[in-house]
């Protein structure tokens, strides 16, 4: 069931794809990747079955034309019977004997072996398919005939797969898949028997090039038989094989030409190798920069996040409120809750989640502001102690309610998953949606602050609290809504945490932290310093971490945050002007 | 228990409260007191909370049995709140103001680490239920869980042997069980004939969420060519992130399988497992061994905590082990003295939850067989090998050259650290 869903992801990844075009090969590698990116959604679809890898595992009706009339000499009863009781290497050793017989039903029985979903009847000695679908009854089939089994009621036990057998099935079935109608398909199954290439399958693909009319299928088996003519003994082969291999990105090309660079007694080939490989680590060097970067983008997101609010509490009025990070905890909750309520639309509850995040916590914010830190404005240290303690009645409150577990907000299916821009640089959604989610949350804070009246107020009360009180701005409410502004997107942030990491009590201290580095750091009241202070230690700690590991290359950033402030105590952006002598 | 002093014993004390105990503590003087300490909160809790009630589990059944020696058990629930400096305080108020009779706590081995002086000073009696990196052997401490040659070698000889794998990823959380576990496991490895650029070591922070980076260096340093695996020490609710991240970036066990060593069904049955099909679980029991002792043990733990949902797992099994073992010393010496328990201790026999029988060494550890297994889609575990028979727990591994003339016997030596080289007892020295 390959279906073709076009997400506005899918587009912005072919306009990415664009950006990236260099050479023509790569050209015809990314429309190759095009049909791969449309399968994706589809494969998304399947997610609950998580080893469905090949687009239509589910399709049955797949003709194999080996199979005359005339009985195989080996029936697939007597190799499928034994299988329940058989070991893990006598499996994978009746799956290769399927494959060699090629009997009219083997595709769907090696699918379905893969899936988890064939049984055996001890007490009826039948093997059966029980095939399972959401909100539907299970549905039983024969698997030697293929037959429906209507109103089965039997006890039948699961025939189990290891490791070894699932890869050893994947390979088999992408044997049948070679002459699948849909060139999805074979291109899946060229890709499967790339990673495990041996000599039998070489010439049966060397047969289907010949008759092959799809491009990109086209493409992927002349990589997939140069990398196998490599070992060739001919060196004009060899030669002509490298030469194709030019501008290919993939790990297993990477892997033999090395080899090839070291190894190779032919000085022709030897240095045409030597060349191809130049290139390829140049590409590989190029595309690991920008994964780096992405990472170091996507963490500084988190930062951005959680920092924001704070960025206007803090930054905007001042007050040190140590409660911000279980006003995310907050948010993240709110989150589990509306999931727990609606348990079968898990994208439709995400959204959700952020406007109700933004009422809860800001709520909570206004209740803060209101009943404790409004006497306490301009007494900093008290304001820090009376908050630190709303943190931990907060805390309490959520553990006692929530029990002190850990609750799992699950992610929805269109957020899980790579995107691949090409064979080694791949970005996974739920990052890219949190990057994206980010800039827009930062886009309409700015907005709010600088095109609303209420973002007039706040400026006005922030940087003149006497001038304006005295043209009759209401400072009580304004302070009030402010930090229900910034605390609210404190519970926006949750939102997106709840997508990252664990939603517990203690979900808050882990960012605190953080969150006032990034605001010290990028400068007190001044949200684009948030924003690039969040980012720029994003891929500082990304580009460190391969070097000093992650426990490491936070003490680095620490300590470069330290000496930094000691040079410059107003942080990244200063504010200057008369609005900088409060602070 | 003393109310009013913070939140935290307030909090602790309505869970008591609601657990039904505080009735039992007026008549303090009859029981025999158990202590559990535990983390209930805290990055640690989604393990531990699980092992207090398995505690209060057995101290129910022990009671409907008639108690020990003619008293009732009383248990005694702390918090030590997932915080290592606190487990000392409280194992310190256990010991010396509630007086129990017997400890089964901690998880994390920095916590043991850090009740360990407080046990030895105090004569405590502690039962630790959690598979750890050995290089130890208190005379006040009982080790129900694994040791490394009754985890970690055997899952890395399985990966060798049965898996073909040739490169290596250690990754860990940065504490003592973890490095050590690495140390042990690098020169093993090494002697093995592993080359420096086929390991690769990586520590993360306790709580560590952005993995990325990581797991895409795992990528990396797995697509060199040769099979590749990882060796995960990972704990706590780090895991969470980490399996995702691994499902985000489509890393499947066929290609980097990732055995893990403190992710277990506990820990699998609060997230989404779809991803993690294939990767597998290195422990002494799973939930899915199919023997009738295990089948009424699932069925007890079900309708103790009264959720059929609930799993259970191999540290539950451990403690479960060292609570048997407890209770038949004490019936055994009649007594439940510390001193007279920890002499009676060695050599007694119990059945474990696999259908098979854990014996307490000398050296304070256990027989145990070894499971590997492969994380299925319902988040149980199939095994797919095991030991033939139960594997004895070795205190000081034969890996490191340092510990390797090293023996823990407190039958005969009277000693956790019998150097065999020196012939002599180096004390308080782990």
């Amino acid at each position: 069931m390959p279906q073709t869903r076009i997400t506005p992801l899918a587009l912005m990844a072919s306009l990415l794809r664009n950006c990236l075009r260099r050479t023509p090969s790569s050209v015809r590698q990314l429309i190759l990747l095009t049909g791969l990116l449309i399968a994706l959604p589809a494969h998304a679809l399947a997610a609950d079955k998580p080893i469905a890898d090949t687009p239509n595992v589910d399709q049955t009706n797949i003709e194999v034309d080996a199979v005359e009339d005339v009985d195989p000499p080996i029936s697939f009863e007597s190799l499928l019977d034994p299988l329940a009781k058989a070991s893990f290497s006598e499996k994978e050793k009746v799956v290769d004997m399927i494959v060699e017989e090629k009997f009219s039903g083997s595709r769907k029985v090696l699918a379905a072996f893969l899936d988890n979903a064939l049984y055996f009847d001890a007490q009826t000695g039948q093997v059966l398919i029980i095939s399972e679908s959401e909100g539907q009854e299970d549905s039983y089939f024969d698997a030697i005939s293929g037959d429906a089994l209507s109103g089965y009621s039997g006890d039948a036990k699961k025939i189990r797969t290891n490791n070894g057998l699932r890869k050893k099935l994947r390979g088999a079935i992408a044997r049948f898949d070679l002459d699948d109608d849909n060139a999805v398909v074979r291109l899946g199954a060229i890709k499967q028997l790339r990673d495990d290439p041996d000599d039998e399958i070489m010439p049966l693909l060397r047969e289907q090039l010949k008759d092959e009319t799809n491009e990109e299928v086209i493409e992927q088996l002349t990589v997939t038989l140069a990398i196998f003519d490599l070992n060739s003994d001919d060196a004009d082969v060899r030669l002509s094989a490298v030469q194709r291999l030019d501008g290919e990105l993939g790990n297993d090309v990477y892997n033999r030409i090395k080899i090839l660079t070291e190894e190779e007694q032919d000085s022709q080939v030897k240095s045409a190798a030597l060349s191809v490989m130049t290139r390829i680590e140049g590409k590989r060097s190029f595309y690991a920069g920008l994964e780096t970067t992405f990472f170091g983008l996507s963490f500084g997101s988190v930062l951005v996040l959680s920092a924001i609010g704070l960025a206007i509490t803090f930054g905007v009025m001042g007050v040190i409120n140590m409660a911000h990070g279980e006003l995310m905890m907050l948010g993240a909750y709110t989150t589990f809750v509306i999931q727990q309520m609606m348990p079968d639309h898990i994208g439709l509850s995400i959204l959700l989640s952020i406007p109700a995040a933004f009422l809860v916590s800001g709520l909570v914010g206004i209740a803060i502001e209101r009943g404790i830190v409004r006497f306490l404005y301009g007494r900093p240290l008290e304001t820090l102690l009376a908050t630190f303690g709303v943190s931990l009645i907060l805390q309490q409150v959520v553990r006692s309610i929530f029990s002190p577990l850990n609750r799992s907000v699950q992610t929805p299916e269109m957020m899980s998953g790579l995107l691949r821009i090409n064979e080694i640089f791949a970005i996974t959604y739920n990052r890219l949606y949190i990057l994206i989610f980010t800039l827009i949350v930062f886009a309409g804070l700015l907005l709010i602050l600088n095109r609303t009246s209420l973002g007039l107020k706040v400026r006005a009360v922030s940087q003149n609290r006497q001038m304006a009180k005295a043209i009759g701005v209401r400072t009580d409410r304004v302070d009030a809504l402010t930090f229900g502004l910034g605390s609210g997107v404190a519970g926006i942030a949750g939102v997106a945490l709840s997508q990252l990491t664990n939603v517990g009590p203690n979900l808050g201290q882990s960012y605190i932290i953080d969150s006032f580095m990034v605001v010290v750091f990028g400068g007190v009241g001044n949200l684009w310093g948030t924003l690039i202070a969040g980012f720029g230690l994003g891929i500082f700690n990304k580009i460190l971490e391969p070097y000093a590991g992650a426990v490491l290359a936070k003490i680095f950033i620490l300590v470069f945050i330290i000496l930094f402030i000691q040079r410059r105590k107003q942080g990244l952006f200063p504010q200057k002007g008369r609005a900088a002598e409060d602070h | 228990m003393k109310m009013g002093k913070g939140l935290k014993s307030l909090a602790a004390g309505a869970l008591a409260l609601s657990m039904g105990l505080g009735s039992s503590m007026a008549q303090a003087a009859d029981t025999i007191k158990v202590g559990v300490l535990h983390s209930l909160s805290g990055t640690m809790a989604i393990s531990e909370t699980t092992l207090k009630d398995t505690v209060l589990m057995m101290i129910e059944e022990q009671n409907k049995k008639g108690g020990l020696l003619g008293k009732k058990l009383e248990a005694v629930v702390v918090d030590p709140a997932s915080n290592w400096p606190l487990f000392a305080e409280k194992a310190r108020e256990l010991l010396a103001v509630q007086k129990v009779d017997v400890v089964f706590g901690c998880w994390t081995s920095v916590s043991r680490k850090s009740v360990l002086p407080v046990f030895e000073e105090l004569n405590g009696l502690l039962f630790y239920p959690v598979q750890y990196e050995g290089e130890e052997s208190s005379r006040n401490v009982f080790y129900t869980g694994a040791a490394p040659n009754q985890q970690a070698i055997p899952a890395v000889d399985y990966l060798m042997n049965d898996v073909g794998v040739k490169r290596w990823v250690l990754a860990g959380t940065d504490y003592v069980y973890p490095r050590t576990t690495n140390k042990i496991l690098e020169a093993y490895l090494k002697s093995k004939g592993v080359a420096d650029k086929d390991i690769m070591i990586n520590y993360t922070p306790f709580g560590h969420s952005d993995w990325q980076g990581i797991v895409s260096d795992i990528k990396k340093f797995g697509s060199a060519g040769k099979k590749t695996a990882v060796v995960s020490t990972i704990n706590g609710d780090a895991n969470v992130p980490f399996y995702k991240e691994l499902g985000n970036q489509k890393i499947s066990a066929e290609d980097i399988p990732v055995v893990a060593f403190s992710v277990g069904e506990e820990e699998l049955s609060g997230i989404d497992t779809g991803p993690l099909v294939g990767h597998l679980a290195a422990w002494n029991y799973f939930q899915s061994v199919d023997v009738p002792v295990n089948e009424a043990f699932i069925k007890n733990w079900k309708t103790f905590i009264k959720n059929p949902k609930r799993v259970t797992n191999d540290p539950m099994e451990a403690t479960v082990i060292g609570f048997n073992l407890w209770a038949q010393a004490v019936e055994k010496a009649k007594t439940t003295k510390v001193d007279t328990i920890i002499d009676t201790l060695p050599g007694l026999e119990t059945p474990n939850m696999t259908g098979g029988t854990a014996k307490m060494l000398p050296n304070h550890h256990l027989t145990k067989p070894v499971l590997i297994g492969e994380i299925r889609d319902d988040g149980q575990v199939d095994v797919v090998w095991q030991t033939e028979k139960e594997v004895p727990g070795d205190a000081w591994t034969d890996f490191l050259p340092e510990s390797k003339v090293i023996e823990a016997d407190w039958v005969k030596l009277k000693c956790g650290n019998y150097n065999t080289k020196t012939k002599k007892c180096s004390g308080q020295n782990y």
